[in-house]
C-alpha cells in the first residue's frame, strides 16, 4: 500500500508588479502532478534546476500552499487539512535538507536541536529521557554521543548532516523527504551518507522522496523514478527500467547528458539543445517540444496525457509507437 | 620536443595559519601540461586544486604566499614576473573561467562590452572591430542571435549562456592555456553537456592547453587526457586518463572510484572513505592520507612516500604500492 499519494497537485506563485503588488501572471512551478511512495521504498524525484521538484517536496509537507491537489498520506487528505490538525501529521513527515548549515540554528547546542521535535510532540517523559535518545540517535548515525553539547559549527559538512538525519528520525517519521540531501556532500562523504539513509531504511521501513539532480544517485538509492519538467512528472517508472529502456525523449536526453565515468565509454551527448523556457510561460501543448529532438507538429497544440506503461507511465504522443528515439 | 605550454614544479603555496604555524594549501605540486592537452586536477574540497590554478595565476588572496617552488609559462617564469607583466600574460598567454559565471561577470555592464573591454586591454584596436571580433566569437561559442547578446546584460542570460560568454572571453585573445575551474558544476546536466561538446571543439579547433579543475570524476573522463588526483594539498597520482580510471594505485584513488554511485550495481553497498579530509592545519606527518587510509602500515604515518612509476607516465605516491610493485 503506498503511504503517500499526490493527485493533481498545483502550486503556483504569483508574479506580482506595480505599487499595489498586482498579481500580473503565475509561476506554475508544480502544474499536475501525480505520485506514490511506498512504505519503507524510494522514490526519487528527479529533474533539472527549476522544474518544481523541491516545490514538490515542499507542498507536500505543506510548507508551501498548494492551490489545488490531494495529498494522500496514510489515508489522510492533507491537502484538505486546517493547519491546526496538520500538525500530528508533520511527525510522521520530515524534510533534510541540501545544506544542513542552513537548517541548524548556530546557537543551539546539537542536543537541544534534536530534542527539539520531540519536545514538541511530548516524546520522552523527561529531559533526561530526551536525552538519552538523543544519545542512541547520535549513535544510530554514527556520531559521538559525548559530541551532543558542542555547536553546529563543530562538526564537518557530513557530520552535520548525519545530525540533521538523526534530527528528523527523533520523532519516528513514516516519510522522510530529502532535498538535495547530499548534493553539497563531496563523493566520499556522500558516499557515507547514501549508505546510512539506506541502512536506516531497511532497518526503520522508511519511505522517502528523494528529491535530487543528481542521476547517478538515483540509480544506487531508488525503487521507483518521477522524472519532472516545467512543472510536470513527464514519466515514471522502476528505476532499472528508467534508466536502461527510458521511454520519454526528456529521460533519454537527461540520461544521455550524464558524464559517464566508464574510460572506455565517453559518452556525454548534447541531446536536448537550448534552456529550459520559464515555468511562468511554460510553452503551448507538450512543454518539451521547444527542445525536444523528435518533436512533430501535433506536440505543440496538444497537450500528451500521461499514458500508462507497464510499470509507470509518460507524457508522450510517441509512446508505444516504436518512433521514439533509440536510446544510445 | 618543444617547450611545455605550463609546467609547476615543486609548488608551495601557503597561509599563515594561527600561532605563527603556515598551513601549505599546495604542497610541493609538481606537472607539466603540453600544447594541445587536457590535464585534470581533481579532488575534494579543500585539496589544494583551486589554490593551484589561482597560483599559476598568481590570484592567490592575501594573505596567502606563492613559493618556493617555479612556475613556466609560455616560456616565461611567472614568479619573477613584475605585476604589470603579469597582467599582460592573464589573457593572452593563460586564461581562466570560473564555476559562477555570474560573479565573474559585471552586472551594470552588457556582456558585449565586457568582452570588448578585455580585448581592447591587450590590444590596440578599435571599438568597432572588437565588437565585431566579439561578435564572432559569440557565433563560435553558440550563442544564439549573438548580434543581438552582445547588448545583453548578464541578468538576462541563462546559466549556460553565461558560461559561454565566459568561454568567448577567454578564447578572445587566443591563450595557449586555458584553465577551467569547475567550469560545468553550477550548471543542469543537460546544459553541461552542451558545454562539455563545445569545450571539446574549440580545443580540438583552436589546439589550446585545458587544466581542468574539478571534483566530477565524469566531467574528467570526458575531457581529459591525463588526470591527476590531488588530496590535502599534494597530488598523490597522476596518469592517462583510461590508465587512472580502470587501474589506479593509490587507495585514495581507488576509495574514490569506489564511492560513486553511478559505477555501484543496485543493491551494492557504496565503498565509502572513512572520516573525513582533515583541516589544513591538522594534515599528518608522512603520508597525508594516512589517517584514512584502509592500507595504512607505520612507515606511512612518518614518512612522506616519493613518487613511484607504475608504467609511461604513470606515478603514484604510496609506500605500500609500491612495494608490491616491486619498488
Amino acid at each position: 500500500m503506498s503511504l503517500l499519494r499526490v493527485e493533481g497537485l498545483r502550486t503556483w506563485f504569483p508574479l506580482r508588479e506595480g505599487v499595489f503588488q498586482r498579481v500580473a501572471g503565475w509561476v506554475r512551478a508544480v502544474d499536475g502532478v501525480d505520485l506514490e511512495v511506498a512504505a519503507g521504498q524510494t522514490l526519487a524525484l528527479v529533474g533539472e534546476s527549476g522544474c518544481g521538484k523541491t516545490t514538490v517536496g515542499r507542498s507536500i509537507l505543506r510548507l508551501e500552499e498548494p492551490r489545488e491537489g490531494r495529498i494522500w498520506f496514510d489515508g489522510v487528505d492533507l491537502a484538505g487539512l486546517p493547519k491546526s490538525e496538520l500538525r500530528s501529521y508533520r511527525r510522521h513527515m520530515q524534510i533534510i535538507f541540501q545544506d544542513p548549515m542552513g537548517s541548524l540554528d548556530p546557537r543551539m547546542r546539537v542536543r537541544d536541536a534534536i530534542a527539539e521535535g520531540m519536545e514538541a510532540f511530548g516524546i520522552g517523559a523527561s529531559e533526561a529521557e530526551r536525552t538519552d535518545r538523543v544519545a542512541n540517535l547520535l549513535e544510530r548515525v554514527q556520531l559521538d554521543p559525548r559530541q551532543m553539547s558542542r555547536y553546529p559549527h563543530e562538526f564537518s559538512g557530513g557530520q552535520r548532516q548525519r545530525i540533521c538525519i538523526a534530527r528528523a528520525l527523533s520523532v519516528e517519521p513514516k516519510l522522510i523527504v530529502c532535498d538535495e540531501a547530499t548534493s553539497a556532500l563531496d563523493v566520499s562523504i556522500q558516499a557515507q551518507i547514501l549508505n546510512l539513509l539506506r541502512d536506516l531504511q531497511q532497518e526503520l521501513g522508511l519511505g522517502y522522496l528523494f528529491i535530487t539532480h543528481d542521476l547517478g544517485v538515483v540509480r544506487y538509492l531508488a525503487d521507483r523514478v518521477a522524472v519532472m519538467y516545467l512543472g510536470q512528472v513527464v514519466e515514471t517508472g522502476d528505476t532499472e527500467r528508467i534508466f536502461t529502456a527510458p521511454e520519454h525523449p526528456y529521460t533519454k536526453g537527461l540520461l544521455a547528458a550524464v558524464p559517464s565515468v566508464d574510460p572506455d565509454r565517453r559518452r556525454a551527448a548534447a541531446k536536448v539543445m537550448g534552456d529550459v523556457p520559464s515555468p511562468a510561460h511554460p510553452p503551448s501543448g507538450c512543454r518539451f517540444h521547444t527542445r525536444c529532438p523528435v518533436v512533430f507538429e501535433r506536440c505543440a497544440r496538444e497537450e500528451p496525457p500521461a499514458v500508462a506503461l507497464e510499470d509507470g507511465s509518460s507524457r508522450c504522443f510517441l509512446v508505444g509507437s516504436g518512433d521514439a528515439v533509440e536510446p544510445s | 620536443m618543444s617547450e611545455p605550454v605550463l609546467s609547476v614544479e615543486g609548488l608551495v603555496t601557503s597561509f599563515p595559519g594561527s600561532g605563527g604555524q603556515r598551513l601549505t594549501v599546495v604542497d610541493d605540486v609538481s606537472f607539466s601540461l603540453d600544447e594541445g592537452e587536457v590535464l585534470a586536477l581533481v579532488g575534494e574540497s579543500g585539496c589544494g586544486k583551486s589554490m593551484t590554478a589561482f597560483s599559476i595565476m598568481r590570484l592567490v588572496p592575501k594573505p596567502g604566499h606563492i613559493g618556493p617552488g617555479s612556475i613556466r609559462l609560455c616560456g616565461k617564469d611567472v614568479l619573477s614576473l613584475r605585476v604589470t607583466e603579469m597582467r599582460d600574460v592573464r589573457g593572452s598567454d593563460a586564461a581562466m573561467i570560473f564555476q559562477e559565471p555570474m560573479t565573474s561577470l559585471n552586472p551594470v555592464q552588457t556582456v558585449g562590452s565586457q568582452v570588448v573591454e578585455a580585448i581592447r586591454l591587450h590590444e590596440r584596436i578599435s571599438v568597432g572591430d572588437a565588437r565585431r571580433r566579439t561578435a564572432e566569437l559569440f557565433e563560435r561559442v553558440g550563442i544564439p542571435d549573438p548580434a543581438d547578446r552582445l547588448d545583453a546584460y548578464p541578468h538576462e542570460l541563462s546559466g549556460g549562456l553565461k558560461q559561454r560568454v565566459m568561454i568567448a572571453m577567454a578564447l578572445s585573445l587566443r591563450p595557449r592555456l586555458l584553465i577551467a575551474d569547475e567550469p560545468t558544476t553550477a550548471l543542469d546536466v543537460t546544459i553541461q553537456a552542451q558545454i562539455l561538446e563545445l569545450m571539446r571543439e574549440l580545443q580540438r579547433e583552436l589546439g589550446t592547453a585545458i587544466l581542468l579543475i574539478t571534483h566530477d570524476l565524469g566531467v574528467v573522463n570526458e575531457l581529459s587526457d591525463r588526470i591527476a588526483v590531488m588530496y590535502a594539498g599534494r597530488i598523490v597520482e597522476e596518469a592517462p586518463r583510461k590508465t587512472l580510471l580502470s587501474a589506479p594505485r593509490h587507495p585514495y584513488t581507488q576509495g574514490l572510484l569506489r564511492s560513486i554511485p553511478s559505477l555501484a550495481r543496485a543493491g551494492e553497498r557504496l565503498a565509502e572513505i572513512e572520516g573525513v579530509v582533515p583541516a589544513a592545519s591538522e594534515w599528518p606527518a608522512g603520508c597525508r592520507f594516512s589517517t584514512r587510509c584502509p592500507r595504512v602500515e607505520d612507515r606511512c604515518r612518518s614518512e612522506p612516500p616519493r613518487p613511484h612509476v607504475f608504467g609511461p607516465d604513470h606515478r603514484a605516491f604510496c609506500h605500500v604500492a609500491a612495494r608490491e610493485a616491486g619498488a
